[in-house]
């Protein structure tokens, strides 16, 4: 048993990323993730580890692909226009494949926005983000316990399929504060796999080049295939998600992070007036858990998907079905959360077939 | 006469650059950049402990040439990749490689913020005024009069601005250790070239910190006109606007 603290999901996130075993940390300064990048300034260098106030969310992100490629587990963090600057950075590290770990803390836009927050970076996140035809892993915590616990599979997923892993929060999670159980003992270090690609000198062996330039054809497409290949494995092998009380639901939302959280308590009152209500929380965003979702349909449940955007995962709902189903979406925008209330009203009127 | 059992190698390529051709147009100058530095290389016995970072430009492909660990590096990025690998490995020996468009138009940023740091690397910084890997555009080095694909009638400082003298830039800055402009244009120059990476590297061999070195280089390509005239133009044309000359050396400080 550990020991309960409170933290911000920020600080979580960052505690979790050093028992991870994160030896380099580059950030620069965005609200709402700014408890993050404070706490690896005070604890990274405490630990031994590097930690870097970058010029840009440019440099963070090539600094993370400078230590990457040196072969050690390294990270950066920031908000929604943050990580459209970094997305030049994350193509690359996909192109190189290169394991490297990302967190967004979400924020409203489009634009500067605002600092409340916000789930429009999805299609982002998921899509790749960036140039070229390629994937990021993306995982979606919902607690502030879960921003520490997913920092460990978020490495140990990179490493496995050198891969970039996105964890995508949002502004709430990463502000709000909440009990997180941390192991008293100081954990194992997880160990890397090796990793023979690795930049740090040639003794005893042929020099390592990472280059993502490929002029001929042929080789490029190559690169391409064995992605895709990587891919395919992650997608048939890594989905992740809680399903609660879906098995007899007439009415199933689908809804990440603290939609979900609003999710929750809707369905726990909308059970109360006798409506069986029922959640998917995809977990991995990508791969999507689209499993869940087709068993579901195929048990005659309509599908509410509630998110913080004007409606981006709910493709990926639509995708994940075999034939016609019926999915409403309720979504708010601009830096609100949707209201439990809201959602409840949302799903009596589905359940009585409106 | 038989030489056959006495000849002796005088003059060869250094063990640390790759047996290959390479992509440089006749009369480039990152030939003989890449070979002083892998000279430098075979001197302090150090190919082993090397990571170098590549730029995007003419000399991307010096992953091909170079013969110890080598990382490409988004369109000048190069000081912060080079920097995220220093940080974690603070016992290798890291350099980034740049062109004039990667280093002082896309990343002036980086190699400003890198240079301020004091980051334990050394960057080599070729100035040939003109962007080849494009088709010969202006770089923010052209010099004044200069016709590019994009300055055809000649740059004009009243709308394209002045060329970018990087290294008084830097020399502004508290923490580099070490600023030097070189140029290769005379075998008296190149063997100045070679002194000056040389102490880059003993710069950070001893734990001095941030070196940087501009090398003057010519592009016979893109300044249309031959190998020859190109050494000689540079000489003439560039050596005015840049200075050759030590900016700031540690050992000289008090």
């Amino acid at each position: 048993m550990g020991k309960k603290i409170l933290m911000a999901g920020n600080e979580a996130a960052g505690e979790g990323a050093i028992q991870a075993g994160c030896m380099a940390y580059y950030g620069y300064p965005i609200t709402p993730q700014n408890e993050l990048t404070g706490y690896m300034a005070v604890h990274m260098p405490r630990h031994g580890r590097v930690f870097l106030q970058a010029e840009s969310e440019l440099a963070a992100i090539n600094m993370v692909l400078g230590s990457a490629a040196a072969g050690v587990r390294a990270m950066t963090s920031s908000s929604s226009p943050g990580m459209s600057l970094k997305q030049e950075g994350i193509s690359y590290l996909a192109a190189l494949e290169l394991p490297a770990v990302v967190i967004n803390v979400q924020r409203g836009g489009p634009g500067l926005g605002n600092i409340a927050p916000g789930q429009a970076d999805y299609w982002q996140a998921t899509r790749g983000g960036g140039h070229g035809d390629y994937r990021c892993i993306v995982l979606a915590p919902h607690s502030v316990h879960e921003m520490f616990s997913i920092m460990t599979t978020a490495f140990d997923l990179s490493d496995k399929y050198r891969m970039v892993t996105i964890v995508l929060g949002d502004g709430r999670l990463g502000q709000m504060m909440e009990p997180v159980e941390v192991p008293d003992s100081p954990q194992p270090q997880p160990q890397p796999p090796p990793k023979p690609w690795a930049l740090n000198g040639c003794k005893g062996r042929h020099s390592n080049k990472l280059h993502s330039l490929l002029l001929n054809e042929d080789r490029l497409e190559a690169l391409n295939v064995r992605l895709q290949q990587n891919y395919a494995l992650v997608a048939s092998t890594e989905t992740r998600y809680e399903e609660v009380q879906t098995a007899d639901a007439d009415v199933v939302m689908v809804a990440y992070g603290t939609s979900a959280r609003v999710c929750k308590e809707a369905l726990r009152q909308a059970r109360k007036l006798g409506i069986k209500a029922g959640l998917i929380r995809p977990i991995t965003l990508w791969p999507f858990p689209a499993q869940p979702i087709r068993a579901a349909a195929a048990r005659g449940a309509k599908f509410l998907v509630v998110e913080m955007s004007a409606g981006q995962m709910i493709d990926d709902v639509r995708l994940s079905l075999d034939g016609p189903a019926d999915v409403r979406f309720f979504g708010r925008m601009g830096g609100n959360v949707p209201q439990w209330d809201v959602v409840l009203e949302n799903i009596t009127t589905i359940a009585k077939g409106k | 006469m038989d030489t056959s059992s006495s000849m002796e190698l005088a003059y060869g390529k250094p063990d640390s650059i790759r047996r290959t051709r390479t992509h440089y147009c006749a009369g480039c100058g990152h030939g003989i950049i890449h070979r002083l530095i892998c000279e430098i290389v075979d001197e302090f016995g150090i190919r082993e402990n090397i990571v170098s970072v590549a730029p995007v430009g003419c000399a991307v492909l010096a992953y091909d040439y170079f013969d110890f660990d080598t990382c490409e590096a988004p369109h000048g990025r190069t000081p912060a990749v080079a920097t995220g690998i220093k940080r974690v490995l603070p016992d290798r020996f890291v350099f980034s490689y740049q062109g004039d468009g990667d280093l002082a138009a896309i990343g002036t940023a980086e190699i400003i913020h890198a240079a301020n740091r004091g980051e334990h690397i050394c960057v080599f910084f070729v100035n040939n005024a003109v962007y080849g890997m494009t088709q010969g555009q202006m770089a923010p080095t052209s010099i004044v009069g200069q016709q590019t694909a994009t300055t055809p009638n000649g740059r004009d400082p009243k709308t394209e601005g002045y060329p970018i003298r990087v290294c008084e830039l830097l020399a502004t800055l508290e923490a580099p250790a070490y600023i030097e402009r070189v140029a290769i244009s005379s075998p008296q120059n190149i063997r100045r070239a070679k002194k000056a990476i040389r102490k880059a590297f003993k710069t950070q061999l001893e734990g001095k910190g941030f070196s940087f070195i501009e090398l003057l280089s010519p592009c016979p390509t893109y300044w249309r006109v031959d190998p020859i005239v190109a050494m000689k133009e540079l000489e003439k044309r560039m050596i005015p606007v840049f200075p050759l000359g030590i900016f700031k050396d540690w050992e000289q400080e008090t």
